[in-house]
């Protein structure tokens, strides 16, 4: 895979919700085997960020253009960008009483994979994925994030994305309500899955979960823009001076 | 053929004396050939005639039907589409099997559409559309009557069961429903036919569930029938009864009466999952009775019809009984399903749970009435109610009509009610992994129905699942 080709792409980016606009003109581009981390403070627009990249159709995008493998996403529904190789896991899933996490991953492949095609591997994939997950074979039956823990529902994210095996995975504060153990747990999940060929966006409020996954840059989101960005160094030296000081960066550059 | 005929006349001219007297009765012969619509006590007379009963249901019949003639029409419910049955425009009994053939040209386009959809055989179409008074499956029904009887358990239709078991017949027909427990239950008892007698002898377990379905006829699937089902001592069964695919009938009222008996520890679980054509009016009344230590579950599958009422009820007058109801209704365009469950608690240490989930979609409308009673005398009771509603699209309706009334102070009560829509949230989630919006929203629907699904056995899950899909396609959220 050529590393000059671009997997991912979204340029100027701006999102409203119920007119209000939270991102204003963001840019980012993605090659193949790339991992990149979106850090910012609850509230910088980097989860409505997220849900728009995904499709959410409250998450309006007003301009910009996105592109996955060089296609167009932006007139795409979500479940079409979810079958162009687009990935959200999500900061909060939701639950659907009644169906096992087993039915919803079956259906969910069989809608990748097109309607008659074969299935007939599916369980072994769930089962081997479930076991290098460290997630209990009952969960397969188990109604989807129906009392689960906060645990237990980003391990289940990470196995939906391992199951479909994206081109491009966007992980929304996967790290948040984890403890250590899971944390770990979850973080090699998505090593195992980052290949040369992929991609993922971490999108991340603090820097523990880049002690487990290395990315290859660091952007800061501030107020609905990427106002900075670096290499791994720099969600080290968030972490140690805090938001204050790129707002103090920011501040002083606005003073020059 | 003639001489059939004539033996018939002779018969007939060899009534009763009196019976002209008493109800007018004056020509049989022209009701069997004209097949006459209305009710009165000739065409009563005429039923149990022809049926060859015993005196003793005649007369059951005659008193029911003067207790159908005095009572009004309920009041309460959807008294605008009550009122709209016209019962002089009914047919109350069997009508000669030439008549009853209707034409395959006369069912209804989106019925038709549905038995491809489902993938229902040619000649089980044909029967379900009312044009085949026989579904072929005698040899299934027949084998397995052998094995049954081994083990010294009945199951017939209703009018054999009276006319081999009378006496078992006469000693509880009647007992859990009496003619004058409402209008429909009396209409029932004074013109019933078919519907299926089970007798269960003591300390035997049928071990599959018995099937209705083996024994369709165009009795059984009658617009009046009539069931009765006794778990003597010790004893369980499991009945299921319908199918999920719509059963057409020009006829435009189905009033059918189930009576189950379940004595001193006995289980009882009857299934049913009914499909009528949205022309019909299903007034149903359903009601058991469980002995000492005993237990009964209904699991009732409310679809199609143009009004449904019916509510399951189970009176638990032994200590220790127990009782479940599981009840599912979708309303679809233009229908109404007013569905619900009733647990009476006459004695200590008895314990019911009611679960009720309805889907309403377009303008359809789910009604849930329910009733939870104990007596003074049942303490220690347990009730536990849980009702879930859910409305696709802007115009659907769903109410719920929860009555309790308890005289002991020592009883736990539980009572939960819910109505929700599919969220948005759960859409995007869904349609995040690939699914499209009716594939999400199905899934969504699946969920919801999934409590009762899977108290289904397999093939009735996988055609309800079927079912639903294709009612779902193209509801707008």
């Amino acid at each position: 895979m050529s590393k000059n080709k671009i997997l991912f792409e979204f340029k100027d980016i701006h999102v409203a919700v119920e007119g209000k606009e939270v991102v204003r003109g963001v840019s980012l581009a993605i090659r193949p085997g790339e991992i990149h981390a979106i850090m910012g403070k609850n509230g910088s627009g980097k989860s409505s960020l997220s849900n728009a990249l995904a499709g959410h159709p409250a998450y309006e995008i007003t301009s910009g253009s996105v592109t996955l493998d060089g296609r167009d996403l932006m007139d795409m529904e979500a479940d079409e960008r979810s079958r162009a190789g687009l990935f959200l896991a999500f900061q909060y899933p939701v639950a659907i009483p009644g169906v096992s996490v087993s039915n919803f991953l079956r259906t969910a492949l069989q809608a990748h994979r097109g309607k008659d095609a074969d299935m007939t591997d599916f369980r072994r994939l769930l089962k081997s994925e479930m076991k290098a997950l460290g997630v209990d074979e009952v969960f397969a039956t188990r109604y989807l994030n129906d009392g689960f823990s906060g645990g237990e529902k980003k391990r289940i994210e990470i196995l939906q994305m391992s199951v479909l095996n994206p081109r491009m995975a966007i992980l929304d504060e996967t790290d948040s309500g984890l403890d250590i153990d899971a944390l770990k747990t979850v973080s090699e999940g998505i090593n195992r899955f980052h290949s040369d060929s992929n991609g993922i966006l971490l999108v991340t409020h603090y820097q523990r979960l880049l002690n487990y996954i290395k990315p290859d840059y660091v952007h800061v989101m501030m107020d609905g823009q990427l106002v900075k960005s670096g290499g791994p160094e720099l969600a080290l030296k968030l972490e140690e001076l805090g938001y204050e000081w790129v707002e103090a960066e920011l501040a002083q550059k606005a003073g020059v | 053929m003639a001489d059939a005929v004539n033996k018939q006349k002779q018969d007939l001219s060899s009534l009763n004396e009196d019976y002209a007297s008493r109800y007018g009765f004056r020509d049989p012969v022209d009701y069997f050939h004209k097949g006459a619509k209305g009710i009165n006590h000739e065409v009563v007379e005429m039923i149990s005639r022809m049926k060859k009963e015993p005196r003793w249901m005649t007369e059951v019949r005659h008193q029911a039907l003067d207790v159908f003639l005095s009572k009004p029409t309920p009041r309460w419910g959807n008294t605008e589409l009550l009122g709209e049955i016209d019962y002089d425009d009914i047919y109350y009994f069997m009508k000669p099997i030439e008549n009853q053939q209707a034409s395959w040209d006369d069912v209804p386009e989106y019925i038709k559409k549905t038995f491809d959809r489902l993938g229902i055989p040619e000649a089980e179409q044909k029967f379900l559309g009312g044009v085949s008074a026989q579904y072929e499956s005698e040899v299934v029904y027949h084998s397995m009557q052998e094995d049954l009887k081994k083990q010294g358990i009945i199951f017939l239709d209703m009018d054999s069961g009276l006319r081999e078991h009378p006496d078992i017949v006469r000693k509880f027909f009647g007992t859990v429903i009496p003619a004058t427990d409402n209008k429909y239950a009396a209409l029932n008892t004074s013109v019933w036919s078919g519907g299926s007698f089970i007798y269960v002898p003591p300390g035997v377990e049928v071990r599959a569930p018995l099937q209705a379905y083996f024994r369709i006829n165009a009795e059984n699937m009658g617009q009046f029938e009539r069931t009765l089902i006794i778990a003597d001592k010790g004893s369980r069964v499991h009945y299921i009864e319908g199918c999920t695919a719509p059963v057409y009938s020009t006829d435009s009222l189905h009033s059918a009466v189930v009576e189950l008996i379940a004595l001193e520890g006995a289980y009882i679980r009857y299934t049913t999952i009914q499909n009528w054509s949205r022309n019909i009016y299903n007034l149903v009344t359903k009601r058991s009775t469980a002995h000492k230590n005993a237990t009964v579950e209904w699991v009732d599958g409310n679809l199609g019809s143009r009004l449904t009422m019916k509510y399951p009820c189970i009176q638990l007058v032994g200590e220790g009984a127990r009782g479940e109801i599981l009840s599912v209704a979708l309303a679809g365009k233009d229908q109404h399903q007013d569905a619900g469950a009733k647990v009476i608690h006459a004695a200590p240490n008895t314990s019911s749970r009611i679960t009720s989930k309805s889907i309403s979609k377009d303008n359809g409308r789910a009604t849930y009435r329910g009733l939870a009673k104990v007596h003074k005398n049942a303490a220690n009771c347990r009730i536990s109610v849980e009702c879930d509603a859910l409305l696709i699209g802007e115009q659907a309706r769903s109410d719920t009509y929860p009555t309790m009334e308890i005289d002991n102070d020592r009883v736990r009560v539980e009572h939960e009610a819910r109505v929700s829509k599919v969220a948005e949230e759960q859409l995007f989630y869904l349609r995040s992994r690939g699914l499209s919006e009716d594939e999400a929203r199905l899934l969504i629907v699946n969920g919801f129905m999934e409590p009762f699904t899977k108290e289904l056995p397999l093939e009735y899950a996988v055609e309800l699942n079927r079912l639903i899909a294709l009612e779902m396609e193209g509801s707008v959220g």
